[in-house]
């Protein structure tokens, strides 16, 4: 009686060398570290740039203590913060813009560990300070600006099959085509139908009302919301890596929503003037008839037509007439790098794709000597850049924006430009900063809690219950590093709220000690042997203990599914303690009080 | 060493109209205050702008609120967080105003006066996040309590979950009307702390339970009463009760002592959890499960069930 096969006082050691072995990690610190990671979605970070960084450190005078390298990015860990500052510099210099460099903390986990897998935990914004963005895609924006593309592309459709269209009206969730007769209806349905295959088309052939209506389809309109999504993401990455920020989180939450999380960002006017920013270029013809555009300052602009404002040379912004149509918009967009025009005036230089090149090739060989501005739009404004006239049909897709820009506007547009335009303008919905200080001061002030709650309850198990107390003790210290190992190897990030939760697991893990303890001192009251009161005591608070760990179960899953943010850093945590103490305090503990008493034939009391 | 061995039952049943009676009016007076009242609701569900700052020495808040209010950003609280230096500023959402624009308008203001003011933590929340988190945060409530009745109910009897559903439900008000009461803010951390006080509270009314349900199929608890028998399950397991909630109580006060302005609404919600946790596991939930009608036939019918299978 109270002995446990072999099998069981092993498995008990192999679940705490191993829980030993990935607490651990958490122990070593961070030092600090160089991050360099490519900037474009065309640079690799391979084994060559890893050997590169590392002769650029080296060369520099400083040999790194450690170099990891992941899919993405390579770390070089120095020794302190000087060090890497000065290297980070001399990096950043040498490789140029096709990557960025950031600084970084990187664990100083011993190398045996990082071989079998452990690592520490990550930590959460709240513990080591950074911006927490969460936006929200305008999807009404994404669908209106695709019908406006869409109409464009029915109008150059239609122009190429010589199919004779009258007005074109973009509504608010069609495109409306008027024509002139039943013959060109079915016409306009057959070119369409093979040029836009995922819109739903509706004829009419009425007298008075020859047209063909596109929709999207419910597909395809579930197909454009996700894609809206999908760029956005791709396009805020693209952002992010320009402001050279170490482990960025991009994530999609939602239907419509992205949360952004730039760990160790001070400027965050800064970041989020790089994510908030919703430029796109489009390319759109000028309206020069005087009489229209005296007509719209009187407030009354012509039908097709937008006022706008352009950037002068002197400053000054002049009003400029456009029109509605979108001939080409910044998706095309391949490339764009800063410079100077024939000028010596600040330029962009845009290389487009070949379909961007197409457009923009048809579009200057149909208006010669007519003028095309170029906008910029940024939060839902369209600003005109410049306004050149088209001197000749320009081929190669290769375009040279110039206009009332300083350098740095230069810089600016072109950065925009090559991170790529987003399909749907965003929201900022939610937004934290957590400055590094409070960081530090969370985990400090999280740590010393819960290890002086702790050392309180261990102190009074162990006067209170005597030897039973020590090996309650003993299970609940088992009980925080299985936790902690469980969390570390999960990869699950710790937050406050999860610090709080393992403060709170094991103030309640230490419950089903109590309970068994209690339970072992009722069966020696009523008379019991004490061989047989260790054995009923753990039998019977053992219906208790599952009992009442699953309704707690209950409420900590509940808590992950519906939670959100701080809510399920606090449930991961919980869930898995109330696993884990289940473990610790049943099978653990009672481990240890069959090593003391269950091998003595003569044991006549228990000291609990 | 034992504290809390007590040698005879103590007859808690018999004190039942009086402590259901205090419970009634503790919770009326919590729903009273939350409606009268109601919550403080942080800036996580109500969407605004909250901006902590620090300065190097103590500052005089009602300068700062005065600064603060020259913004004119409509119904601006100034606070100080449990010290002089730390200052909590929260704005509402303002039109065409986003929160980088607002928290840089509050602290170029306040640098004015004060040049030693740095900022510790924005948070910025948007008004549709905030009522997704409300329904959320209902819908998490509903399910936790439709979970525990329905697994109470498989592993006892209706009555038992029922009483212990309304005894935790008792517990979660009153938490709730401390907070209204000293309008203390209602942050989502607090929420979490709730809904754990939930599990933790059902956790203790089970404990008791279990100890019913064994007295009833004890052979010498046949003769007594119904109410002999849950005193005496109390008192049995008094002293597990106590040092349990007791090792708790010392978890979550030293995360209230020692855990500073972050942990401090979820360290207090818990602390009011535990305490009344203690109280209507004991006093609320064993009346009721009396009230219901609770009988030995309703626990030990699927017993006699198996021996009549088995002859």
């Amino acid at each position: 009686m109270n002995r446990y096969p072999v099998w069981k006082y092993l498995l008990i050691i192999v679940t705490v060398v191993v829980a030993v072995l990935y607490t651990l990690p958490n122990l070593f610190g961070e030092s600090p570290a160089v991050q360099i990671s490519s900037a474009r979605a065309t640079v690799k970070v391979d084994a060559a740039l890893q050997d590169r960084v590392t002769a650029l450190a080296t060369k520099a005078g400083f040999t790194p203590e450690a170099v990891l390298s992941d899919a993405n990015s390579v770390k070089l860990r120095f020794k302190d913060t000087e060090t890497q500052l000065k290297v980070k510099d001399a990096i950043q210099s040498a490789l140029g813009d096709d990557y960025s460099v950031a600084l970084n903390l990187v664990p100083q986990t011993p190398a045996w560990l990082v071989a079998i897998g452990a690592k520490p935990m990550s930590l959460g914004l709240d513990l080591r300070g950074g911006v927490h963005f969460l936006l929200e895609v305008d999807m009404d924006a994404a669908v209106s600006k695709s019908l406006d593309k869409t109409a464009g592309d029915v109008r150059r459709e239609l122009r190429d099959k010589e199919i004779r269209y009258g007005k074109i009206d973009r509504l608010r969730d069609s495109v409306v085509v008027q024509l002139r007769d039943a013959q060109t209806v079915d016409d306009t349905t057959n070119a369409l139908r093979k040029a836009l295959p995922n819109m739903a088309l509706t004829e009419a052939k009425d007298p008075n009302n020859y047209s063909v209506t596109l929709t999207f389809t419910p597909a395809s309109l579930l197909q454009l919301k996700n894609d809206a999504v999908k760029q956005n993401i791709t396009t805020l990455h693209n952002r992010v890596n320009e402001l050279g920020v170490a482990e960025p989180v991009i994530q999609q939450q939602g239907e419509g929503r992205i949360v952004v999380e730039l760990p160790g960002v001070q400027d965050t006017a800064k970041a989020k003037d790089i994510l908030g920013r919703t430029a796109t270029l489009e390319v759109r013809l000028v309206d020069d008839d005087q009489s229209h555009l005296q007509q719209a300052l009187a407030g009354n602009v012509p039908d097709g037509t937008v006022l706008m404002t352009e950037r002068g040379r002197n400053g000054q912004p002049s009003p400029i007439l456009v029109k509605k149509d979108v001939e080409l918009t910044g998706d095309s967009i391949n490339d764009a790098q800063p410079g100077f025009d024939d000028h010596s005036q600040p330029a962009v230089s845009i290389s487009l794709d070949s379909t961007g090149a197409n457009i923009f090739r048809q579009l200057t060989h149909d208006n010669v000597n007519k003028r095309m501005a170029m906008i910029l739009v940024e939060k839902g404004k369209g600003e005109v850049v410049t306004a050149p006239v088209i001197r000749s049909e320009i081929g190669g897709g290769r375009v040279q924006i110039s206009g009332a820009m300083t350098v740095a506007d230069a810089n600016d547009t072109a950065l925009l430009l090559r991170a790529g335009s987003l399909a749907a303008p965003m929201n900022i919905v939610e937004e934290r900063t957590v400055g590094p200080s409070l960081g530090k001061e969370n985990i400090q002030k999280g740590f010393e809690s819960t290890m002086y709650g702790f050392l309180a309850i261990a102190v009074f198990m162990v006067i209170y219950y005597r030897v039973f107390g020590v090996s309650s003790a003993i299970a609940l210290s088992a009980n925080l590093m299985f936790l902690l190992a469980l969390l570390s190897m999960l990869g699950v990030t710790l937050t406050l709220p999860g610090i709080a939760a393992i403060a709170l697991t094991l103030g309640m893990a230490i419950d089903s000690n109590v309970l068994i303890n209690e339970r072992v001192r009722e069966e020696l009251r009523n008379g019991m042997s004490p061989h047989m009161s260790i054995q009923n005591g753990y039998a019977h608070a053992f219906a208790t203990i599952l009992d009442s760990n699953v309704t707690t179960l209950i409420a900590g899953l509940a808590l992950l599914i519906f939670g959100s943010g701080a809510v399920r850093g606090f449930a991961w945590v919980h869930c898995f303690g109330i696993i884990t103490s289940m473990y610790s305090a049943v099978f653990v503990s009672r481990g240890l009080i069959n090593l003391f008493y269950g091998y003595r034939r003569r044991l006549s009391t228990l000291a609990v | 060493m034992e504290f809390f061995h007590v040698k005879r039952d103590i007859p808690f049943m018999s004190y039942g109209k009086i402590t259901t009676a205090i419970s009634l009016a503790t919770f009326l007076l919590a729903v009273f205050f939350l409606v009268h009242k109601g919550l403080n609701l942080g800036v996580e569900f109500t969407g605004g702008t909250v901006v902590e700052m620090q300065y190097s020495q103590s500052v005089d808040l009602n300068s700062v609120r005065t600064k603060v209010d020259s913004l004119k950003y409509g119904d601006a609280q100034v606070q100080a967080l449990g010290n002089t230096r730390d200052v909590m500023v929260r704005i509402p959402n303002i039109k065409g105003k986003t929160s980088a624009q607002l928290s840089n308008d509050v602290l170029n203001t306040l640098k004015q006066d004060r040049p030693d003011v740095q900022i510790r933590k924005v948070e910025f929340i948007g008004p549709s996040v905030g009522d997704e988190l409300v329904s959320h945060g209902l819908t998490a409530l509903t399910l936790v309590c439709v979970g525990i009745m329905a697994y109470l109910a498989i592993r006892f009897e209706w009555r038992f979950a029922v009483s212990a559903i309304i005894a935790n439900m008792h517990d979660v008000v009153i938490i709730l009307g401390f907070f209204a009461f000293f309008q203390w803010e209602f942050s989502l951390t607090v929420l979490a702390a709730v809904l754990a006080v939930l599990g933790y509270s059902v956790n203790e009314s089970v404990v008791v339970f279990d100890r019913i349900r064994e007295n009833f199929r004890k052979p010498n608890m046949r003769g007594k009463g119904v109410p002999e028998i849950i005193d005496n399950a109390i008192t049995a397991t008094m002293s597990r009760t106590i040092i349990t909630h007791g090792s708790t109580e010392v978890m979550v006060l030293s995360m209230l002592i020692f855990g500073g302005p972050a942990l401090h609404g979820f360290a207090s919600a818990l602390t009011i959890g535990i305490l009344f946790g203690i109280y209507s596991s004991v006093l609320v939930a064993s009346p009721l499960l009396l009230m219901f009608g609770v009988t030995r036939d309703n626990m030990i019918k699927p017993v006699k069930v198996k021996q009549e299978a088995v002859v």
